[in-house]
């Protein structure tokens, strides 16, 4: 029961996380636009959501995840396999400046703050269709 | 936040000090710049800023001719501050551009978070 709930929220709810991460990436570029050689950094939102939400749930296990997660090498075959590993989040990129500065700094600050109010226009737009799927959930759950 | 009010601390002590011929030392107040560095960057690259170090201009002090000025050496010169009232203008103004702008940052987060808490509700 649980974990189909949970399965019919993943999508969002990791899409919601991520959000939430850029915002947070966003706002750390914004806040060292004053600082020398400090290089803006962003990542793939498409990718990085494709990558959180393409380990296949089979029987409430997470049998794998591609590309961000660390496995651990197996040398004997006394060794335990593990699951799932760790999720190292998502890869993250530095932006190409489109025009240098004298001290080495990338951050452009219209382009960060027009991505930033993009990426919470976004935020919203992701929390609304959070809280309309757990509103028809609710629904379907109701005795009537 | 902190450290670009930290930097229009330092530009007013430094427009405030123009004109200060001599300071605890006995010397002439010499213009004052903050460092900014990104911290340390654990888990994915989200630090935020801090201040390394206050710097000192090494630059020259400017001198003045004014032989009837008690703190005039013996050629009669003044030893006045180095802060260039233009630059620290400029400073400020860029200092008060950026904490704007982590403002608004930080509004947009707090929305979002309000909205989030709200979540499931109805």
């Amino acid at each position: 029961m649980i974990d189909r709930l949970s399965a019919a929220l993943k999508f969002d709810s990791e899409a919601l996380s991520l959000r939430d991460r850029r915002q947070q990436v966003l706002a750390n570029n914004i806040a060292n636009a004053d600082t020398p050689n400090y290089k803006a950094r962003d990542f793939n939102f498409s990718r990085a959501l494709a990558q959180a939400t393409a380990g296949a749930e089979i029987g409430g296990r997470n049998i794998s995840r591609e590309g961000n997660t660390l496995a651990l090498t197996m040398t004997s075959s006394n060794h335990i396999a593990t699951q799932g590993g760790i999720n190292s989040g998502p890869s993250m990129l530095y932006r190409v400046p489109d025009q240098p500065s004298l001290d080495g700094n990338t951050v452009s600050m219209d382009q960060e703050r027009s991505r930033f109010t993009d990426n919470a226009v976004r935020y919203q737009a992701a929390l609304t269709l959070l809280n309309s799927r757990i509103r028809g959930l609710k629904s379907a759950m109701q005795p009537e | 936040m902190a450290a670009q009010g930290q930097r229009m601390n330092v530009t007013a002590s430094n427009l405030a000090n123009a004109d200060s011929v001599a300071g605890p030392n006995g010397e002439a107040y010499r213009a004052k710049h903050l460092i900014f560095a990104a911290r340390q960057q654990e888990n994915g690259g989200i630090g935020g800023v801090r201040v390394r170090g206050l710097v000192e201009d090494s630059a020259p002090l400017r001198q003045e001719y004014r032989p009837d000025h008690p703190l005039a050496d013996e050629a009669g010169y003044v030893s006045l501050p180095n802060v260039e009232p233009v630059n620290e203008m400029v400073d400020m103004i860029a200092a008060s551009r950026s904490y704007q702008a982590n403002v608004e940052v930080m509004n947009t987060s707090k929305q979002l978070m309000l909205k989030t808490l709200t979540l499931g509700e109805n």
